[in-house]
């Protein structure tokens, strides 16, 4: 498909050039005008906003209300990070802390669970596959049911807690970890199984040490689209784990808009802090991402 | 050998899953057709039939809910499906800045909606924003664009399409990578054009790549709140609620049973809208 769009050196395309060689010089220099201006609006519609957002936090409070991107007089950006942190006595350290504990806990269920039960559903048809289907097809669309899920957690003692959010995430991720793991289980010969089974391999072990470790793709997956699911998630948190302590960061993110509305800076330096690990993943793991994302999508 | 001849793939390893989805997933579904008809505290309930669906379908704060949802979603679906096919065809071909447009493209999709929010607010700001800024330079006055209520749903349509567009780019990529080089060998001895090309074998051998662009960003759509919430909590007045949003303004006012209607409803909407388009669109693909 490359070949085919860039003007390569093929035999045909060097008699063509040799005919015409004023058309070949203009194709390319109008291929490399069409790059320089693809650069240029890429730089201007999505470099823009990101660097908006950084120099703002380096400001201070009278020069960021201004709004526009000249770079600072002051270039003060570790004293507004710093600031920040120290905002509502450390509310942000609780934030990371709760936020990190909920991604966490959220991906290692999701791939324990979500490999079981994809790996089972898979192996298994029977009567009720249809239904199980249907269900799984029903959490992919339907949006989840706010105040008779707060309802469900309030009666067995799990709403405003750890582990009432960290089961509400995972339940919402099923749906499509599991049918993530379900399709790549046909790449796993169900010979496999026999020859571990035949072996004296037992059920157990056979999911653990055979079939969960060769998931590893899937897993990988699984961790990128969880890890950018919850850590950003901000509805879920939103109802499900209110509360003055239960912070996560993009629960503080938001209550600090209209605690700083006075002072954009700290807003942004908090913004930048924020996104700051999204951007450490995404420069040491872009591929690895991208290609977890786009298989996450087309299942 | 007693392991052999018993089936090996016992419905044990699908309890966990199966507990946690139906416990906080399926079972508040349930219930919610239940409390959507009641007068709720929490605590207590009362039957009330479908008045709250009527309060909900009567009330124009409350109903303008559902044309700013459709709007809101096709908007957004149809352009990420545009521009995302745009970019990919464009990010196919080999030229030395793929790798930076691309990342480029695609970071937004890792940030938080409300840090987009946020940003995109101070940049839409009707005076001193960036962008107003930049058009007033070439001679243009811009709008109120999150303050005017005609245009301030499309605004927040056009934050979401800068933050999401990045994915559906990377999956016309894929899907266009995935189109076998035979097909442009073919094309390229029948002599056909770059046109031809897009016409004849980009377009139709992506159309899975398409399929999952539309479902994903159309029942994103539809379900979309942060973003609104974080740019412009439903207003200016009632003009860019939508029924996400209602849903939690009703919470916050302490209105369970109304809530659960628009919960309801949502489903219904969600439901009536996506389930047909992705039978449609999945019509050949036999295995969910």
């Amino acid at each position: 498909m490359e070949k085919m769009i860039a003007p390569s050196p093929m035999p045909k395309e060097k008699m063509y050039a040799r005919k015409r060689p004023k058309q070949k010089r203009n194709r390319t220099a109008g291929r490399l005008i069409t790059e320089i201006f693809a650069v240029a609006v890429t730089i201007v519609l999505f470099g823009i906003p990101l660097y908006f957002i950084f120099v703002n936090a380096a400001k201070d409070a009278k020069e960021s209300s201004l709004l526009n991107m000249s770079w600072p007089s002051t270039f003060q950006l570790i004293e507004n990070i710093q600031l920040v942190f120290a905002a509502e006595n450390g509310m942000i350290l609780r934030a990371f802390f709760n936020s990190a504990v909920i991604t966490i806990a959220s991906i290692i269920l999701l791939i324990f669970f979500g490999a079981m039960a994809g790996y089972v559903l898979h192996r298994k048809r029977t009567k009720s596959t249809p239904v199980i289907n249907f269900l799984i097809l029903v959490g992919l669309i339907i949006p989840p049911a706010v105040v008779p899920t707060i309802w469900v957690l309030e009666s067995i003692g799990l709403f405003k807690t750890m582990p009432g959010i960290i089961l509400v995430e995972v339940a919402l991720h099923l749906p499509f970890t599991v049918m993530l793991y379900r399709s790549f289980m046909a790449t796993i010969p169900k010979q496999l199984d026999e020859a571990a089974l035949i072996d004296g391999c037992g059920k157990l072990r056979l999911f653990f040490s055979i079939i969960l470790p060769l998931l590893k793709p899937v897993s990988a997956t699984v961790i990128v689209l969880t890890a950018v699911g919850v850590y950003n998630d901000f509805v879920n948190p939103l109802y499900f784990f209110p509360g003055a302590d239960n912070a996560t960061l993009q629960l503080t993110l938001y209550n600090f808009m209209s605690l700083y509305s006075t002072q954009w800076n700290l807003l942004f330096a908090n913004i930048l802090i924020i996104s700051l690990p999204p951007l450490i993943m995404f420069i040491f793991f872009n591929r690895r991402i991208v290609a977890g994302m786009t298989a996450g999508s087309i299942k | 050998m007693r392991n052999i001849k018993s089936n090996p793939y016992t419905y044990f390893f699908l309890l966990p899953a199966g507990a946690i989805y139906l416990i906080f997933f399926i079972l508040p579904t349930i219930l919610s057709f239940f409390f959507s008809m009641t007068w709720w505290t929490l605590t207590d309930w009362k039957f009330i039939g479908l008045e709250n669906f009527k309060v909900f379908l009567s009330e124009p704060s409350m109903n303008i809910g559902f044309r700013n949802t459709i709007i809101y979603a096709i908007v957004t679906s149809g352009l990420k499906v545009i521009l995302g096919l745009l970019l990919g065809v464009f990010l196919s071909m080999r030229l030395r800045s793929v790798g930076f447009i691309r990342s480029m493209v695609f970071f937004p999709a890792l940030l938080s909606t409300i840090a987009v929010g946020i940003a995109f607010s101070t940049l839409m700001h009707p005076s001193q924003g960036m962008i107003n800024t930049a058009l007033s330079f070439i001679g243009f006055v811009g709008p109120d664009w999150l303050g005017d209520t005609k245009i301030a749903l499309l605004s927040v349509a056009l934050v979401d399409v800068w933050k999401g567009v990045g994915i559906a780019t990377v999956i016309f990529i894929a899907g266009i990578m995935s189109i076998p080089q035979e097909y442009h060998e073919a094309l390229s001895i029948d002599g056909g054009n770059a046109w031809h090309r897009f016409r004849n074998i980009t377009l139709p051998l992506s159309r899975p790549a398409m399929n999952t662009v539309i479902i994903l960003s159309f029942i994103g759509g539809l379900r979309t709140f942060d973003l609104i919430w974080a740019m412009t909590k439903g207003g200016p007045g009632f003009s860019t609620d939508i029924i996400a949003s209602i849903i939690y303004k009703q919470y916050q006012a302490g209105f369970y049973g109304i809530s659960t209607a628009g919960n309801v409803i949502l489903f219904i909407v969600v439901a009536a809208l996506a389930f047909p388009l992705y039978l449609y669109l999945n019509r050949k693909e036999v295995d969910l």
